[in-house]
């Protein structure tokens, strides 16, 4: 093997411990000393894991001792900062909980764990998730890996740049709305959302309920689709999530072409504003899945600006009140702490729900939410899956979101109307645009992950657009 | 001025004595307990924590509904009631605003009235705050045992009229509750927390005013609730005379009861419902309600007070005595077991004590009726001997204090051993004392 361990997918890391080419340990000495080699300038990793050696050591004796018997067995991981996690800090980016040590784990690190996998440290954020673009997080902006003077990308933004960065095989994010997709698509990595319910919310540090995802952001599907097999599942502990059974995802992607498949493109997704050179790159993967053996045809969906408008007064009313428990009293850091976004989003939320104005605004915008969940059920009794771009360009400058408080949603407006209606949808990378990556949404019905895994497989196995930026190779 | 007619309804909380609490697998069993010894991240309300409804507590509720005579809800879920207190978690609580389980009940009070109930809805009981002083210095300290515990709301409309309505309401609520085994509903525990809401409607030649609300908050004594809605209506009854003041939006206030000092005092101002910025909890979703699960649930409820006292009357016995006997299951099973015998008499005898009901029934039964019926040469000599024995009673009685003769009834009895009939007994007084005069 020619290959350097950071270059290494999950998958060839499990092979290469199968084989006994390097062992757990040497595995996470290695990310140990990219991480404290290049995070300095990244800012990717709020926290490390000190104990992560440890931790590799006693993996290399079971696996000695027993062998490889846990599906994810010396696997490190980055995991987003809004994931509660014993013994590390865990902050959402924000102030108020600095130092904040959680009590209890979160379900999903917790299936990490219990799968063998090790967390080599907490990724910045936007703080409490609150961004597309990991600027608002409290301890400055992590830096997009492709290009040190822009974004990565948000809110799961140090999660994808650690895996673009090559600092974590594998991490962790969470979606609201595009916030696993969004980031990995600026950094040129794959990210993948879940059903809503398919993974558990419990430990993980409550945005917008109603639409919250766990997801994992990976080199390829492959790796994302054995992570999502682990985390996924019913929790006693989330009564969202889905009593469906979860299949193991990464061996059921086995298809060769896309015969027999129905796709999307929306047209409506192909915004007027979007520069062409975005535009040209979608049509070329409808192209390419065309060739691969898909009928793609042209589609028309509601007017994405109305998912816009319906996941702003959602979102913000349900943050006014998931936000109420940091109110000075318990977590040893004051009101004051919040950041200049959340003391907006609780503002408009209140409002929201405020008497007189709950109808015309929750109300209204749960009345549009249920339309845009038929329009998206209608669409799926033809099509197998629909596709678009995430995001409308590729990752913009630092300093982008001055200004913009409603940066967010445009930067989202593409995958906020998946998002509202709990959708599955991978978001893989399909060309670049000054030497910035694109990404492509690959989105499907609730509960088909595996088809849209399979679509997404066939489209990476049949194209040449993962890659890593070359400064951070070495 | 004049008719200073009551509105009174009333918000009853029953805390659920079930196993764990409303969304957690904490016991629910908080009393008494050192502080903070039963919580999770759930009834902490720490960050990334949900909430799992306890299905034994929804049960629970609907069976209240139903006990109440309430429709129960096909769909229902659960509300964020949004607030800021330190013994609330999570700055909010889990509650039922617009689709509570239960809604459109009734209790029937003994004079007949119906008191109409709004809705049984289901809530989280929040922590408790201790003032105390520690190390010379004033705290407030949160117990969050009690954080999370089940707790039923039953609303009624405002159709109670007086002090003494409101307590039969109470306790027949109490009576209910406790009788299909909720809830062991004990008041000085907090399990049962009553809250009156009180206006006085007061008509001039101008027609007729309302005074504004008064909601009482958290009495717990049936006694204190009466002597506080007494209060509460000549206070505002007084207060409207000065002031003119009538109800209005935004003018309802909330007192609490000194029940030392015996009145009423103002505590906060009421907020309006809506600046509790309900929305649906969106971390439980919706929950459907099966007709089949409503009518099993029904077909396990015990039968309740009022439909027994309604069966016992309709059987031959005397309001006084079914109600008496509603309560006492042995007693009832004795009455079950003897259709052979007049339900009445025997239903008397019971509660008059003179059967012992733990033996033979029949025998005592035709002893008790062979007396009554066949022995009136001896109970007239009891009479004239009774008589005889209290002339001043006598003469008492023929000026006209016709109250007596309860006490000559009680005589004869005496002398009888209590085995006459005081029917008999009272027409044979009757007929002496016309005799005599």
């Amino acid at each position: 093997m020619n290959k350097q361990i950071h270059e290494l997918s999950v998958v060839e890391l499990l092979h290469g411990l199968e084989d006994k080419l390097f062992s757990v340990t040497d595995i996470v000495h290695h990310y140990l000393d990219r991480i404290a080699r290049y995070n300095p300038e990244l800012n990717i990793y709020l926290h490390v894991n000190e104990k992560a050696i440890d931790q590799a050591k006693a993996i290399d004796a079971e696996i000695k001792k027993d062998g490889l018997t846990k599906p994810l067995q010396g696997i490190p991981f980055a995991v987003k900062d809004n994931f509660l996690t014993v013994g590390l800090p865990t902050t959402a980016s924000s102030k108020v909980l600095e130092d904040y040590y959680p009590q209890y784990e979160s379900t999903v690190t917790k299936r990490l764990l219990a799968a063998g996998a090790i967390i080599l440290g907490k990724t910045n954020m936007d703080a409490w998730a609150h961004g597309s673009s990991t600027e608002t997080s409290q301890f400055g902006p992590t830096l997009n890996p492709w290009d040190l003077g822009r974004l990565p990308g948000g809110s799961s933004g140090g999660s994808a740049a650690a895996v673009a960065a090559q600092l974590a095989p594998v991490a962790i994010g969470s979606e609201t709305a595009g916030s696993i997709r969004q980031p990995a698509a600026w950094c040129g990595v794959t990210g993948f959302k879940g059903s809503y319910g398919r993974v558990s919310r419990y430990g993980v540090i409550a945005m917008a309920s109603s639409t919250d995802s766990p997801g994992p952001i990976a080199q390829n599907i492959t790796d994302a689709a054995l992570v999502t097999s682990v985390i996924a599942g019913q929790d006693q502990y989330d009564g969202t999530s889905s009593p469906k059974e979860v299949e193991q995802y990464h061996k059921l992607l086995n298809r060769k072409d896309l015969k027999g498949m129905k796709i999307g493109l929306v047209k409506g997704y192909l915004l007027p504003t979007m520069r062409t050179e975005v535009k040209t790159l979608i049509q070329n993967a409808a192209k390419k899945l065309e060739s691969l053996g898909a009928t793609v045809e042209e589609i028309s969906l509601m007017d994405p600006k109305y998912a816009i408008g319906v996941y702003t007064v959602i979102q913000r009313s349900e943050v006014s009140s998931n936000l109420a428990r940091f109110d000075g009293i318990r977590y040893g850091h004051g009101r004051e702490n919040f950041g200049e976004e959340a003391k907006r989003r609780i503002m408009l939320g209140t409002y929201t729900l405020s008497a007189g104005y709950y109808d015309a605004y929750y109300k209204k915008a749960m009345a549009v939410r249920t339309k845009i969940v038929e329009e998206f059920e209608n669409a799926f009794k033809t099509y197998d899956a629909i596709i678009g771009a995430v995001s409308p360009g590729p990752a913009l400058k630092l300093g982008a979101t001055k200004n913009e408080p409603m940066f967010g949603e445009m930067e989202d407006i593409l995958v906020e109307p998946s998002s509202i209606a709990g959708l599955t949808s991978a978001g893989v990378p399909c060309g670049f645009v000054d030497d910035l990556p694109i990404g492509l949404q690959i989105t499907g019905n609730q509960f088909e992950e595996t088809k849209i895994m399979n679509i997404a497989k066939v489209y990476q196995d049949a194209t040449d657009f993962v890659k890593f930026p070359e400064k951070y190779q070495k | 001025m004049n008719n200073p007619t009551p509105i009174i309804g009333l918000e009853v909380h029953v805390e659920l004595t079930t196993k764990s609490k409303m969304f957690c697998g904490c016991p629910a069993d908080h009393f008494g307990k050192d502080p903070n010894t039963q919580t999770c991240p759930v009834c902490l309300g720490l960050p990334g924590a949900l909430p799992v409804p306890n299905q034994q507590a929804i049960e629970d509720t609907i069976k209240i509904g139903l006990a109440l005579n309430c429709e129960i809800n096909e769909v229902s879920h659960f509300d964020r009631k949004n607030y800021f207190y330190p013994d609330l978690a999570k700055g909010y609580q889990i509650s039922q605003y617009d689709q509570p389980f239960c809604h459109d009940g009734f209790v029937t009070l003994d004079s007949g009235k119906k008191i109409r109930i709004e809705r049984v809805h289901l809530e989280e009981d929040t922590g408790k705050l201790q003032h105390t002083v520690l190390g010379g210095e004033k705290v407030s300290l949160i117990d969050f045992n009690r954080s999370g515990v089940p707790l039923v709301e039953i609303v009624s409309h405002p159709d109670i009229s007086s002090s003494a309505e409101a307590k039969e309401y109470l306790k027949k609520i109490h009576q209910i509750v406790k009788e299909i085994k909720v809830t062991t509903a004990d008041l000085e525990k907090g399990q049962m927390r009553l809250e009156p809401t009180v206006n006085v409607k007061i008509t001039d030649e101008k027609g007729g005013h309302f005074t504004p609300l008064v909601e009482l908050k958290n009495i717990n004594s049936f006694n204190f609730a009466t002597l506080a809605i007494d209060y509460e209506i000549s206070r505002l009854t007084t207060e409207f005379e000065k002031t003119g003041l009538e109800k209005e939006g935004g003018n309802k206030t909330t007192r609490g009861y000194d029940s030392v000092k015996k009145l009423t005092f103002p505590q906060r101002q009421k907020e309006e419902a809506n600046d509790y910025r309900y929305f649906p909890e969106p971390d439980i979703p919706p929950l459907r309600i099966s007709k089949s699960v409503v009518e099993k649930i029904r077909a396990d409820l015990p039968q309740l007070p009022d439909v027994i006292i309604a069966d016992l009357i309709s059987a031959g016995v005397k309001p006084a005595d079914a109600k008496i006997l509603s309560k006492d299951a042995a007693a009832l099973t004795i009455l079950k077991a003897n259709p052979d015998l007049d339900t009445g008499k025997l239903a008397s005898f019971i509660v008059n004590k003179k059967v012992d009901i733990s033996s033979n029934i029949n025998e005592q039964y035709s002893k008790l009726t062979q007396v009554g019926e066949t022995d009136t040469a001896k109970l007239s000599n009891f009479v004239d001997e009774v008589l005889t024995a209290n002339p001043k009673v006598v003469e008492e009685y023929k000026k006209g204090k016709v109250g007596v003769l309860g006490f000559l009834i009680g005589q004869v009895m005496k002398l009888s051993q209590g085995k006459a009939d005081p029917k008999t007994v009272s027409s044979l007084l009757l007929e002496k004392l016309s005799g005599s005069q």
